[in-house]
């Protein structure tokens, strides 16, 4: 993280010819130099313009017309509608905002199960595999990676196959006398399920006080069903196939924890657990930033599952928001609709993430740079009064 | 030669969106009438994008577009779509959409709405050969559209040997709902059920359409779905669900009814002509027959599910378009599709010869008289999906509450 950061810094000293005084007399020498650089990136910079910056710009004005999805959204037949769009999903009474918010809902319970799930998962194996005495360590790795090879479509299909009324996750289940559920098609939230096996509701009369308070267009018994047992069996599909993604992630940080410190903890007397936790763990930490904010942007926007094996259903309690956006535009033809979900997702992205980065964030390295900050401010006050 | 079509077809699409009064000149926006096609000069380079559902129908399709390029000196480039919707959409967004293509009942009002399609069925010289109800599905604000390619009904499949167990014979065939219930409960047995019906209002929609009711007004302008003539209907199927001799085919862990009556998880289900291509290649050993469906308290009723040619009104060459749906809509080329893959020719005057070379296809063909076609109204697509979500669990569903949701919904969205 720090060396990254230097060289970020040092970069920017280099591009913009401003900086430390002994550059400053070599100015026109650091100009060609910018004029290069520029020259360098230009590339990238038509590439990214081109597929990334100009699409994303003609989303933002799709999102504010009523586009029907023929010819150019630029033609003078679509109209400009303002927030209607926006209106229609967060403010006013009708299905486009109840589809939205239960997929909100549904892929809330979601991420909440898959990223613990999926990192603490991850670290295990990674802690597995990393040990020096396993046997057959590269066997392990490989087989831990692969489901994050094979292709998501493929491991869906296997997986509606599994997961059938007849299928083998439910004959296992039988023979420890458990009837299993007929998965993909049982849209029961879990919170109600378990609040029925401890006798605290039944699903088919949920109590008034929950099923009468409508909140954006759910009731606060909807709100709080949790993940139906569909949804819950994606989970555990998406929790399997990525951990190894994550597991390499892992691995690779622990290779760089040096073998003095942990033998140091060694000779200190700290067991197994107490290593785990204050070595590796701390040692791991801009890698769990990472794993976990790589987990929150993928899991926020989950599609091909869907896409491939529910459809949303049962009961749209697989519904996302990346999938609904695709139905309102290529199903419905309501584009504008569609844009404004992606960019109600991107924003929600952007604050859930940010808000993570802060709470995982290195205190001592904050406080420091902070401190930087100040005695730089303070050095150009000087200057600039000078 | 290409720039001036492309005004032409410019200044076309422009007149046509600005709708302006008819001032000197023009002359041919008359009400009712399509507007004068745009006609490529020289031989056209067509293409068509097609939802194939395997190589015969790929190969027959390609083989009928072949002939008409061979015949009239112009190229057809045969596409099969992946994800038929996906490449409309894309298609009608660049400006530059296939020329002919399959467009679906349930999709075609959106379409129609926001001008993708080019109305051509006035230039059809024989229109009214085609099924009265098939006109009316391609029918938005008054105007038919295009031509109805083919069409399948909802019969009553009847597995043999459980008929046969359960002691009934030929005259027990069921044609009234009462009889329907009185059979269904002969035939349940402790594995399986007397009637195995798909989820979702697409087979549920044949017993409201016997009852005489419809989700919509028949103008299409007014939700009416919280009538007595739906609610009975479906009142009568869930009574049947609870007491066990009905079953949705989720309840019985199936995709669809063909695949719990394959199984042998129902001895009767509603499913339409493309049954038969299923269980020739899933069940072999299975035998059954088909019988209409019973007639409900409003007379014989079932529902009709079709797609049509549709040319775009962004093509360059829809004259050559037009004149090619044509010709794979002559009574000869419908039965051919008929021979490759299964389909009933979407002509009257083509039912007679596809009966006699089909005869156990009679009791679907006969639903093209009185059947009725889906949901073809402009924004439903949404509020029909919200109303299978909640059909879904149907046994326990609160029938009023979901109907009287289902009018609130689609007067929003036919409002629009």
């Amino acid at each position: 993280m720090s060396t990254a950061d230097t060289v970020a810094e040092r970069g920017t000293t280099a591009g913009t010819g401003s900086g430390r005084a002994p550059r400053r007399r070599r100015r026109g020498d650091g100009q060609r130099q910018s004029t290069a650089g520029w020259l360098f990136v230009t590339p990238t910079l038509v590439v990214l313009g081109l597929f990334l910056v100009i699409p994303i710009l003609m989303a933002i004005w799709v999102s504010f017309t009523d586009w029907t999805g023929r010819g150019s959204p630029f033609s003078s037949r679509v109209g400009f509608v303002g927030t209607e769009n926006y209106q229609a999903l967060l403010t006013e009474q009708g299905l486009s905002r109840q589809d939205f918010m239960i997929s909100l809902r549904n892929t809330f319970y979601y991420v909440v199960g898959v990223v613990p799930l999926q990192t603490v998962l991850a670290l295990g194996l990674a802690v597995i595999v990393n040990q020096r005495f396993l046997k057959g360590r590269t066997f392990f790795r490989t087989a831990f990676y692969f489901p994050s090879v094979v292709s998501s479509v493929a491991i869906s299909l296997v997986f509606l196959f599994l997961f059938t009324g007849t299928g083998a996750v439910n004959q296992f289940l039988g023979i420890f006398g458990i009837d299993g559920p007929t998965w993909f098609s049982d849209p029961r939230g879990l919170i109600h399920l378990a609040g029925q096996g401890l006798g605290l509701w039944s699903i088919d009369a949920p109590p008034g006080a929950l099923a009468d308070h409508q909140v954006m267009s759910l009731s606060l018994w909807d709100w709080f069903s949790g993940p139906s047992v569909a949804l819950s069996a994606i989970m555990l599909q998406v929790v399997w196939t990525t951990a190894g993604t994550f597991m390499l992630m892992f691995l690779a940080a622990l290779q760089d924890l040096p073998t003095e410190v942990e033998e140091a903890a060694l000779v200190d007397g700290a067991n197994r657990w107490q290593r785990f936790r204050a070595v590796t763990v701390p040692h791991l930490r801009p890698t769990i930033l990472l794993v976990v904010t790589l987990g929150v942007i993928g899991t926020w926007q989950v599609f091909d599952q869907m896409y491939v094996m529910t459809q949303g259903g049962p009961a749209k309690t697989t519904l996302t928001p990346a999938y609904l956006s695709y139905t309102a535009a290529f199903g419905q033809q309501q584009w504008g609709q569609g844009a404004a979900m992606a960019f109600l997702l991107f924003v929600l992205i952007f604050v859930l993430t940010t808000f993570q980065r802060f709470v995982l964030r290195d205190k001592d390295e904050a406080a420091a740079k902070k401190a930087r900050r100040a005695q730089q401010r303070a050095a150009k006050k000087k200057e600039a009064t000078a | 030669m290409t720039r001036t079509t492309r005004t032409t077809a410019l200044v076309l699409a422009l007149t046509g969106a600005l709708a302006l009064s008819a001032c000197g000149g023009g002359g041919f926006e008359e009400e009712g009438a399509s507007s004068a096609p745009a006609s490529a000069s020289g031989p056209a380079n067509l293409t068509m994008l097609i939802a194939s559902s395997g190589d015969a129908e790929t190969n027959a399709v390609k083989a009928a577009a072949d002939a008409w390029a061979q015949k009239s000196g112009n190229k057809v480039t045969v596409t099969v779509a992946s994800d038929m919707n996906q490449q409309l959409a894309q298609g009608f967004a660049s400006g530059k959409p296939a020329d002919v293509f399959y467009m679906d009942a349930s999709r075609f009002a959106d379409y129609a709405k926001n001008g993708s399609l080019y109305p051509y069925a006035d230039q059809l010289s024989d229109n009214s050969d085609f099924y009265e109800p098939l006109r009316q599905t391609f029918t938005y604000e008054g105007k038919q559209y295009c031509a109805p390619k083919d069409f399948s009904t909802l019969a009553l499949e009847i597995n043999t040997d459980s008929w046969e167990k359960a002691g009934l014979t030929d005259a027990d065939v069921p044609t009234t709902w009462d009889q329907l219930e009185a059979v269904s409960k002969k035939l349940t047995t402790k594995d399986q059920v007397g009637l195995g019906i798909g989820v979702g209002i697409d087979r549920l929609g044949a017993f409201v359409v016997q009852n005489g009711g419809w989700w919509l007004s028949d103008d299409g302008k007014s939700a009416s779905a919280d009538t007595p003539a739906v609610t009975d209907a479906l009142e009568y199927v869930q009574r049947n669900v609870k007491a066990g001799n009905f079953k949705m085919s989720n309840q019985l862990d199936s995709g669809w009814g063909g695949e719990a009556f394959g199984t042998g998880k129902a001895a009767m289900t509603i499913e339409g002509n493309w049954i038969k291509g299923a269980v020739k290649n899933d069940y072999p050993d299975l035998k059954y027959k088909t019988v209409e469906l019973p007639a409900g308290p409003a007379g014989k009723g079932t529902l009709q599910f079709t797609q049509c040619w549709g040319v775009a009104s962004d093509s360059k060459a829809q004259a050559q378009a037009v004149d090619l749906v044509k010709s794979l809509t002559t009574v000869d080329q419908q039965m051919a599709f008929a021979d490759a893959f299964g389909v009933m020719p979407s002509r009257q005057s083509a039912a007679d010869q596809y009966k006699s070379k089909f005869p156990e296809d009679a009791p679907f063909i006969a639903g093209g008289e009185y059947g009725h076609g889906p949901i073809n109204a402009p924004g439903m697509e949404q509020v029909v999906a919200d109303l299978n979500s909640k059909l879904e669990s149907f046994g326990n569903a609160n029938l009023p509450q979901v109907l009287e949701g289902f009018d609130t919904n689609a007067g929003s969205a036919l409002g629009q």
